[in-house]
């Protein structure tokens, strides 16, 4: 399974345990701006830490974190490399 | 002779003539304390020594803590599996210069002189006269860091007995432990016999003892009694009376209790190896009334930022260590650090100061959450604790054993957190669930919680 594959699974599978409702995961999909909260992202990248073994978010800068949906699945196939 | 007496001299104005203390391996006959000791010819060899008492089997122990109290100047008690990393600065504070040892596990690198085996039988020896108050030397259940030792005497710890009629024990806890500890004074006391698990004995094969044996009164830790609700062997006792502490004890647990043994007083006490026995709720709900609070008594209890405070005199003396803290304040008072919540005129015990899990923010109580899980129909026992996450801090996450261990995982995974939502704070429900077979202990019998 791909990483950009692995990532849309994660945020259905978060979605539907935080009971809300996700826009469509295009590449320019704004992370911020769909209304998720801190809780909802946490829960999201301790689940992807699990799935893809690791966890870009603990050791990039704030400058570095992805923005939109496609900087996302960027973000995780850099250290996937 | 001390003013509250030995142990030795308990047992000889209150046991009756069939009182043992046994576990699988060992029994020990109340009746013969007067005339045999475990360490036979060699009994009077401890007298004003600071012994450190490291035996696996609990039938020994107590023969030894028998024979000791009174002659030995101190005794440490240590609980079972100390490695020497533990042992050796324990035995450091209490100024060891003796050893009771166990064959099976003879405790070599303790460089002291005066070293004695605990066997049983007792074997005839010449008796030292009981002279001093022997100092009771007891480890608190903290798991992580050295060793905090708390000193207690015959007297502290039997301040929250009082005479009872015949009552045959049982315990889940290690008597090395002060909740076990409490259970073998009470049994002595209560001129009947205690019966206690083996080493490594498997809790299905120590309640069918107990059962046989026909135990009234029984004692564990709320996770205690959780693993032998669902050993499907709680059935194997009929107890007149249970008792439960060390641990929050929740309503469901107490519900659970009252419906498997619809005949007993179900009690949960609130002791601590620093504090002692400070009251007991007998009432079948989780926590204690508020009206409970302030009082002139002997025991007072008071809330100070949170966290109940307990003045009585049956807490430790002090600690031993020369960084030791101070045990209470200027007046008296004992700080538990466990925290409470009053709500509709009861206290509700929310977890340990330092325990809280803290996601963005807001503050998680595992022990809270743990509750909720626990009163779910599929969850047999749970622990929460803390992920760390780059976003939050941390999350929650719940390690769950299930009834049914054969459930289908997933639709009850989506179930449990669903429930669990409905009723805590979206930041305390669990962010993550894992199934387990079973879950971490420390060897005083509560949850783990350090790792």
């Amino acid at each position: 399974m791909s990483i950009r594959d692995i990532i849309i699974e994660e945020f259905i599978a978060v979605a539907a345990q935080q009971d809300v409702t996700l826009p469509p995961l295009n590449d320019d999909f704004e992370l911020m701006n769909a209304g998720l909260d801190s809780l909802f992202f946490a829960i999201l990248v301790s689940r992807l830490e699990d799935a893809t073994g690791n966890d870009p978010f603990a050791t990039a800068t704030a400058a570095e974190f992805p923005r939109t949906f496609g900087e996302l699945v960027a973000f995780y196939e850099r250290v996937d490399a | 002779m001390p003013e509250a007496g030995t142990l030795a001299s308990l047992i000889a104005r209150s046991a009756r003539s069939e009182g043992v203390v046994s576990t699988r391996d060992y029994v020990l006959p109340l009746d013969e304390v007067a005339r045999g000791s475990p360490f036979g010819e060699q009994r009077s060899a401890f007298a004003g020594h600071s012994v450190v008492l490291s035996v696996r089997d609990m039938a020994k122990a107590a023969a030894a803590l028998i024979d000791l109290d009174g002659t030995a100047r101190r005794i440490l008690l240590c609980p079972p599996g100390w490695e020497a990393a533990k042992l050796a600065p324990a035995a450091e504070l209490i100024g060891a210069d003796a050893l009771a040892f166990d064959e099976e596990d003879p405790q070599t690198a303790l460089a002291v002189e005066v070293r004695h085996p605990v066997r049983l039988p007792l074997r005839a020896g010449a008796a030292a006269s009981p002279t001093l108050e022997t100092e009771w030397v007891l480890p608190t259940s903290g798991t992580i860091g050295p060793p905090k030792l708390a000193v207690h005497t015959l007297r502290t710890l039997m301040g929250a007995i009082a005479p009872a009629p015949l009552q045959q024990w049982a315990t889940f806890y290690d008597i090395r432990r002060y909740g076990g500890l409490q259970i073998l004074l009470r049994a002595l006391a209560g001129r009947g016999s205690l019966r206690l698990s083996g080493v490594d004995e498997e809790i299905e094969s120590f309640l069918a003892r107990c059962g046989a044996s026909g135990v009234t009164h029984v004692s564990g830790t709320p996770t205690h009694w959780r693993m032998a609700l669902f050993s499907g062997a709680a059935s194997r006792i009929d107890p007149e009376y249970v008792r439960l502490s060390g641990e929050i004890a929740d309503d469901a647990l107490l519900a659970r209790l009252a419906a498997a043994y619809p005949r007993a007083q179900i009690e949960h006490a609130y002791a601590s190896t620093e504090a002692g026995v400070a009251f007991e709720v007998g009432d079948g709900r989780a926590g204690f009334p508020s009206a409970w609070l302030g009082g002139e008594g002997p025991i007072a209890l008071k809330i100070v930022e949170g966290s109940l405070r307990v003045r009585t005199p049956r807490r430790a003396l002090r600690l031993l260590g020369a960084d030791a803290p101070a045990l209470v304040d200027e007046d008296d008072f004992l700080d538990t650090g466990d925290l409470i919540e009053t709500r509709d005129g009861r206290c509700h015990f929310i977890g340990r100061r330092g325990g809280i899990i803290n996601v963005g923010g807001a503050k998680v109580h595992p022990e809270e959450v743990e509750a909720v899980l626990n009163a779910l129909g599929p969850v047999r026992a749970s622990r929460v604790f803390a992920r760390s996450n780059p976003i939050t801090g941390a999350i929650v996450v719940a390690e769950i054993v299930l009834n049914d261990p054969v459930a289908r995982h997933e639709t009850l995974a989506r179930e449990i957190l669903a429930a669990a939502q409905q009723r805590l704070a979206p930041h305390m429900a669990p962010a993550q669930i894992r199934f387990v077979a079973e879950l971490p202990m420390t060897a005083a019998g509560k949850l783990r919680r350090d790792r």
